[in-house]
């Protein structure tokens, strides 16, 4: 099902929640779309800019350097820098998958196994002129039982606010929970 | 308990039969490796299993039953293979049976020896065997380093690599072959091998024992005496188109050598080094066939004398200026005449030894320009040291000038501590007050004035001729940047990367597939490819990098002192 909720920075953003069988969840938050208002402003500053280079130069070869830096710049940022979405699919006995998809369709993946993962928490941070709230993953140390050898922040583009959050840690709890009741076999 | 089954997805068509595979008991999955078809004898599959272990050293045993039925299920055969179950015994025993097309199968374990049957829940992870078996699993850096006490508690995805790589020799056998067992695997519809790689093993190995004999003769010619007197051995030290030759030399005994590759490592790393070559003799020879044919080498040594002549020109230029008042600066004139005559008459005696050199100087560089098909590398290594032969007299210039202004500085500092009526303790390694006599404080004190009022002169002329150096040496230091990154970029890896990405794997992808109630979980496990940052970071070849000696303070402190400077630092050179 899909519940709407805000960002840290109050943009509405959505979150997806699938249940595949009894220890497999996928959890995933929909940032919002990039606006064609900004992208218009973008696009007219960068030309009106090279209008006015090219009227003091008088050299046509600007509007076409604009022209192309636009365009390049464009697929960069849709390719690189926007994500559309972020999603985590937690398998019991098997791993914690973090997905995130570009808007121009790429997608990276980390997968962690859940032998290295210690816990799911919810952590402070300061970001920029305030204090925001975001998801991590606690990776175990691998010589010391009760160190944590890396922090992997979740949802870092989307930044989604406490009561998404919760919504999320719940969910994640009740699969690593199990892990905890059901005894190794040997 | 959740039971993890990892599934080959080259035998979801396989026929009825038994699934034979590892069992790794502490994580609670099995990872099925082939599937044995009807009629068979138990006991000849449990000798075959037992050879197979003993060569792969992966404990490979009948892990459960299989049954695809095209129409419905049969009774009798679901008795008859919770039978073999028997037979077998493993415990727990999978069972998987297919109906007709359905993508969604039915699991279940029989489990004897259980104290309380509880319901397990089964996850069903489809994986390509043979993507899987090439691929090379890169474990993030953190538990590579721990990997000493960590030997049986390997992550699980290393595990299910290593069991599937191992068992390559499983693969050998398939259905077509007239033993008693017949296999479904990712080879099973006949053993793919490709005619020109196993022409290419076939002829390596003449060829890698030639090369090791050429190698071996030319690696005797250079270590002989002869070459180790010492001006040649000095002239060999500074040329840096030695080193590079030396360099590629040891790459040609890495490549040549007879033993095979132990593990994955040195075999990208012989690979790396192979493309590595062959790339760079192939620009090589590009550049000497572009160089050679409209006599271009002609026009360029017939165009070097010109721009030595001009350099040394600009050269007194600059010194006509010096000794004139630069930038309205007032110069002491005696002092400045001296130098600068001083440096016209080297300037003089340079231009003369060039116009002695200038007809031989067409056939040095043709036979010079031949050597470039030796590489790239070896082209752009000759390139720097033609610049530093021919702004040698720059270099000269400087150490004159340092050397001068080094001593002005220490005299400077001596004295100004007997201007204040101190001194050095050697012993004592510090400032000393000091007692000094009538005259020698006289003397002192003039001598200070002199050298302090003749500081600005000298500080000038050392600046210039340091400012020349430093460029002369940052166009030689992007020259060899360069020839570094061609040395050490990891052509095969990126290659590799690019057009088989699975075989270098920075982990694994699992995608959830269409799921129906009642039946278990399915899902697709895909190879995560490695970033190119990383390939590249993975495996870089090791060079004579040059990096920097000092860090930017310590350099600055150099020049101030006028101490000379010799900014890159090869890595083998001695510190001093």
């Amino acid at each position: 099902e899909e519940r709407r909720y805000r960002s840290a920075s109050g943009a509405p953003i959505a979150l997806r929640r699938r249940q595949h069988s009894a220890s497999c969840r996928e959890l995933a938050v929909r940032c919002p779309r990039l606006q064609l208002r900004s992208l218009s402003a973008a696009t007219s500053a960068v030309w009106l800019a090279a209008y006015g280079l090219f009227v003091l130069s008088e050299n046509s070869m600007v509007l076409s350097a604009a022209i192309f830096i636009t365009l390049i710049g464009l697929i960069i940022y849709l390719h690189f820098v926007k994500i559309d979405q972020e999603s985590l699919l937690v398998i019991g006995s098997l791993g914690i998958q973090v997905t995130s998809s570009y808007a121009s369709g790429k997608e990276s993946t980390t997968f962690i196994e859940m032998g290295r993962v210690k816990d799911v928490v919810i952590n402070e941070a300061i970001h920029m002129q305030k204090v925001i709230y975001y998801l991590c993953i606690l990776l175990q140390d691998p010589g010391d039982p009760q160190g944590v050898s890396e922090v992997v922040p979740l949802f870092q583009s989307s930044k989604p606010r406490l009561d998404c959050l919760i919504e999320v840690y719940k969910s994640c709890q009740e699969i690593l929970e199990q892990r905890k009741t059901a005894p190794q076999s040997s | 308990m959740v039971l993890k089954v990892f599934f080959p997805s080259c035998c979801s068509s396989a026929e009825s039969g038994i699934l034979i595979g590892r069992w790794i008991s502490e994580q609670n999955s099995a990872v099925i490796l082939a599937v044995v078809h009807f009629p068979f004898i138990p006991v000849q599959v449990k000798q075959y299993l037992s050879e197979v272990q003993r060569v792969t050293k992966v404990s490979v045993s009948v892990l459960g039953s299989w049954s695809n039925s095209k129409q419905e299920k049969e009774e009798s055969l679901s008795e008859f293979l919770e039978d073999l179950g028997t037979i077998f015994s493993h415990e727990p025993w999978i069972q998987i049976s297919k109906e007709g097309d359905s993508k969604f199968w039915s699991c279940s374990t029989l489990q004897k020896h259980s104290n309380s049957p509880k319901e397990e829940e089964i996850i069903l992870v489809y994986y390509d065997q043979r993507k899987v078996m090439l691929s090379h699993l890169h474990p993030p850096s953190d538990t590579a380093t721990s990997t000493d006490h960590q030997a049986d508690d390997a992550s699980e995805l290393s595990a299910i690599f290593d069991t599937v790589a191992k068992s390559r020799i499983l693969f050998m056998t398939d259905r077509y072959d007239d033993g008693p067992i017949k296999l479904t695997h990712w080879q099973s519809d006949g053993v793919e091998a490709s005619i020109i790689v196993e022409l290419m093993k076939q002829a390596s190995v003449p060829a890698c024992m030639l090369l090791t004999f050429l190698l071996s003769l030319i690696s005797g010619v250079c270590r002989s005496r002869v070459l180790k007197f010492w001006p040649l051995s000095f002239l060999w030290s500074k040329l840096s188109t030695c080193e590079q030759l030396g360099h590629r030399l040891q790459h040609l005994q890495v490549i040549s050598s007879n033993k095979k590759a132990e593990n994955q490592t040195q075999l990208m790393r012989k690979a790396n080094i192979f493309v590595s070559l062959l790339i760079d003799v192939a620009l090589g020879i590009l550049l000497m066939s572009w160089l050679y044919r409209k006599n271009r080498i002609g026009h360029l040594a017939d165009t070097l004398i010109p721009v030595a002549d001009h350099v040394a020109e600009e050269l007194q230029d600059l010194l006509q200026w010096l000794m004139g008042a630069p930038a309205g600066l007032k110069m002491n004139r005696a002092l400045d005449q001296v130098l600068g005559r001083f440096f016209l008459y080297h300037i003089h005696l340079w231009i003369s030894y060039i116009h002695l050199m200038s007809p031989f100087i067409e056939m040095i560089l043709w036979y010079v320009g031949l050597s470039a098909c030796l590489g790239l590398t070896v082209a752009l290594c000759i390139l720097s040291d033609i610049i530093a032969l021919l702004t040698f007299h720059i270099y000269c210039f400087y150490v004159y000038g340092a050397r001068l202004y080094c001593l002005k500085i220490y005299g400077l500092s001596s004295l100004w501590r007997l201007f204040r009526g101190k001194k050095w303790n050697v012993l004592r390694q510090r400032v000393d007050s000091c007692s000094y006599d009538l005259d020698q404080l006289f003397i002192g004190t003039l001598l200070f004035t002199i050298l302090l009022f003749l500081l600005p002169t000298t500080a000038l002329y050392y600046l210039v001729f340091t400012l020349l150096r430093l460029l002369v040496v940052i166009v030689q230091g992007l020259i060899h940047l360069l020839v570094d990154l061609i040395d050490s970029l990891p052509l095969y890896s990126i290659i590799l990367r690019l057009c088989r990405s699975y075989r270098l794997a920075a982990g694994v992808k699992f995608r959830v597939l269409e799921q129906q109630d009642g039946k278990p979980l399915r899902l697709l496990m895909q190879i995560n490819p490695l970033s190119y940052g990383s390939v590249v970071q993975t495996y870089r070849l090791p060079t004579y990098s040059c990096y920097p000696k000092d860090s930017w303070a310590s350099l600055c402190k150099k020049l101030f002192l006028g101490e000379l400077i010799y900014p890159w630092k090869h890595k083998g050179d001695k510190q001093d």
